[in-house]
């Protein structure tokens, strides 16, 4: 059932400990992102997969086979790099066709595969030129095909996008996602932006200090972070501190407001943990069956468009507030004295 | 005085439009032409005054017809053209190595590479007699075979920092690590990588390192006097020593070769259609 199986997986430059214990089974035609600030070693393990490092502890095993003995190249993974590196003496064809012709499939099929990827990206008609004569997009592309021509196992991107202006990002990663989808190839995606993470992947597996600090879907891991770091990483977040008061019941004070979580806490009495609200949980003015009300003036608009991003000051902290932008209705603006409510039960307890 | 105030004044639209239409760029170029043309013209003007009164090719058909010429030279030809291969099976997988895998090492890398430009040849000469005379444990200068053998390894050491920097310099054109990884996940090995994507990519760069030891290789004096071996560069000092024009004819001759070599080079270029217009 899982189909890439990494287990325990540690790897040390000299005394410097990169990947601590990272574990991640994905399935068969996933797509999986792993997402985090820069230096936590997501190219390391994306490296230790592919075969171009060695990892110092633990397995990894692809459809049951384990590969950490092989060298990158019996390993049957397609890579995709931030620079390219498509080969400039070899033309577009050339370069989808070289994975097969290294193989040893013959001209006919080789040729008809590579048209056949072409297809699929989109540049049916660039076979016969260089590299250079293409635009990144189209690199990045063409190097999507060449990793896919020979059908590798698993795909590993790492970074595609980050070298690409804005919008050739969003449209590629949705045509990644598409062929992706279409060849139902098992994929790892190496990303720090969190917007491109969560818009394209099956699951995430947010990476902390060469840990995974949660697995999950991007739904899941938006509305349910399990620690703090990755409350924080992904999504604006408003954060509280609160003392416990009955941790079997869930009951809490914030500032001097008694405040009933839907759940226990595991934390002990008089301790204090922190609480956390999306900003789009926060309502401006009275909403229905928001229990918690609390008067507040506003300090910044931002108009987003589909979006207006409020930041508000209440009982001596700021808040971000999201609203729907609405034509009929203009913003508050700065300086207004208003009230902003929200329900305890969209409260998310930080962990550790 | 006044000429040259003229000239200026002229010259000051002119100048505006680009470096190109400076007439003192010009005057600048063609002092520098005539400095190398001047002595150039002379040799050959002498080369064709073998015959008395009159301009012939005599000292050319008297060098080209001489059997000691066409083996001199059939031999360096050969010597330069595996000491070629050598320095490049030895210097590109050298150069890419430690471009990935021990870029620490780069500074000894290239020191060593230089070590042949700091150590006078004959030194090298000596020190060859020394350890592989008949009467030591590797007796190299036995056979002609073996000598060869060994003028072929003085041969590399001195053409070792052309063309170390060279493919070097070609090299650093290119991403050599992540490309290498590219062709690696596509499963290719050493060999493919380096005869698919790193030569046709660096194929300039060795094609001037390959020139350079082709010019070192035949002008080559002291190894080969030393080790004994026919070759083209003894051959010169022996005919500059004893003949008048021939000398001058052979020096055209390996003018016009050298010519020829970076023609050869220039039309290569041409050929990479993969950098045709990144280069302009
Ligand atoms: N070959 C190496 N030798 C020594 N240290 C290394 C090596 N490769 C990576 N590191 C270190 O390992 C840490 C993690 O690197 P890694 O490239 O995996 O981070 P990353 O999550 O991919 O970051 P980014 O988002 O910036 O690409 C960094 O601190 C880096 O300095
Ligand atoms: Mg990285």
């Amino acid at each position: 059932m899982s189909y890439l199986n990494i287990s325990g997986l540690q790897k040390a430059f000299g005394s410097q400990r990169v990947v601590k214990d990272f574990n991640l089974s994905i399935a068969e035609g996933e797509f999986v992102s792993l997402l985090g600030p820069s230096g936590c070693g997501k190219t390391t393990v994306l490296r230790m997969v592919a075969g171009f490092e060695t990892p110092s502890a633990g397995s990894i095993s692809i459809g049951g086979q384990d590969v950490v003995g092989l060298p990158p190249q019996a390993r049957a993974i397609g890579m995709v790099f931030q620079a390219y590196a498509l080969f400039p003496n070899l033309t577009v064809a050339e370069n989808v066709g070289f994975g097969l012709k290294v193989k040893g499939t013959g001209r006919a099929e080789r040729e008809a595969r590579v048209a056949e990827m072409l297809k699929l990206i989109g540049l049916p008609d660039l076979g016969a030129r260089y590299p250079f004569q293409l635009s990144g997009g189209q690199q990045q592309r063409v190097a999507l095909a060449r990793a896919m021509a020979p059908k590798p196992r698993v795909l590993l991107l790492d970074e595609p996008l980050s070298a690409l202006d804005a919008k050739v990002r969003v449209a590629l990663r949705n045509e990644i996602r598409a062929i992706q989808t279409e060849l139902g190839i098992t994929t790892v995606f190496v990303t720090h932006d969190q917007e491109e993470a969560m818009s394209v992947s099956d699951r995430i597996v947010v990476m902390n200090g060469g840990i995974a600090e949660q697995v999950g879907t991007p739904f899941e891991i938006y509305n349910r972070p399990a620690t703090r770091f990755v409350a924080n990483f992904v999504g604006t977040l408003n954060t509280f501190e609160a003392r416990v008061e009955d941790p079997e019941a869930g009951r809490v004070t914030l500032g001097d407001l008694p405040v009933r979580l839907p759940g226990p806490v595991a934390a002990r009495a008089g301790t204090t943990i922190g609480l956390a609200l999306r900003p789009e949980q926060l309502h401006l003015g009275r909403g229905p069956d928001h229990e918690v009300v609390l008067p507040a003036r506003i300090e910044e608009v931002a108009f987003l468009g589909s979006v207006i991003r409020l930041r508000v000051a209440t009982a001596g902290t700021r808040l971000s507030l999201d609203t729907f932008n609405r034509p009929d209705t203009p913003p508050p603006p700065p300086g207004a004295a208003t009230e902003v409510s929200f329900s305890v039960r969209d409260m998310i307890v930080l962990g550790g | 005085m006044t000429v040259a105030t003229t000239d200026t004044a002229a010259a000051a639209p002119a100048a505006a439009r680009g470096p190109r239409a400076n007439p003192w760029a010009w005057v600048a170029f063609g002092v520098g032409a005539l400095y190398f043309l001047v002595p150039l013209v002379g040799m050959i003007e002498f080369s064709l005054r073998k015959r008395r009164g009159t301009y012939s090719f005599d000292a050319y058909t008297s060098v080209l017809g001489d059997p000691q010429f066409q083996q001199t030279f059939a031999f360096s030809l050969v010597m330069a053209l595996v000491t070629i291969v050598i320095g490049v099976l030895i210097v590109v997988p050298a150069a890419i190595w430690v471009r990935i895998r021990l870029p620490w090492l780069r500074p000894v890398v290239e020191f060593l590479t230089l070590l042949p430009l700091v150590i006078p040849v004959i030194v090298i000469g000596f020190g060859y007699i020394r350890l592989y005379n008949t009467s030591s444990f590797l007796p190299m200068t036995g056979t002609a075979a073996s000598t060869n053998v060994l003028l072929l390894m003085g041969y590399t050491t001195l053409a070792l920092p052309y063309m170390y920097r060279a493919i070097d310099t070609g090299l650093r054109t290119i991403d050599v690590r992540t490309l290498t990884e590219a062709a690696q996940s596509l499963g290719a090995g050493w060999t493919t990588i380096l005869a698919r994507i790193m030569l046709p990519n660096v194929f300039g760069a060795v094609l001037s390192g390959a020139f350079l030891t082709f010019s070192i290789v035949l002008g080559e004096y002291v190894l080969a006097a030393l080790l004994d071996r026919p070759a083209f560069g003894p051959y010169m000092v022996a005919l500059g020593g004893n003949r008048a024009y021939e000398p001058a004819a052979l020096a055209v001759i390996a003018f016009a070769i050298t010519w020829g070599c970076m023609g050869l080079i220039q039309l290569a270029g041409r050929f990479q259609k993969h950098t045709r217009a990144a280069r302009t």
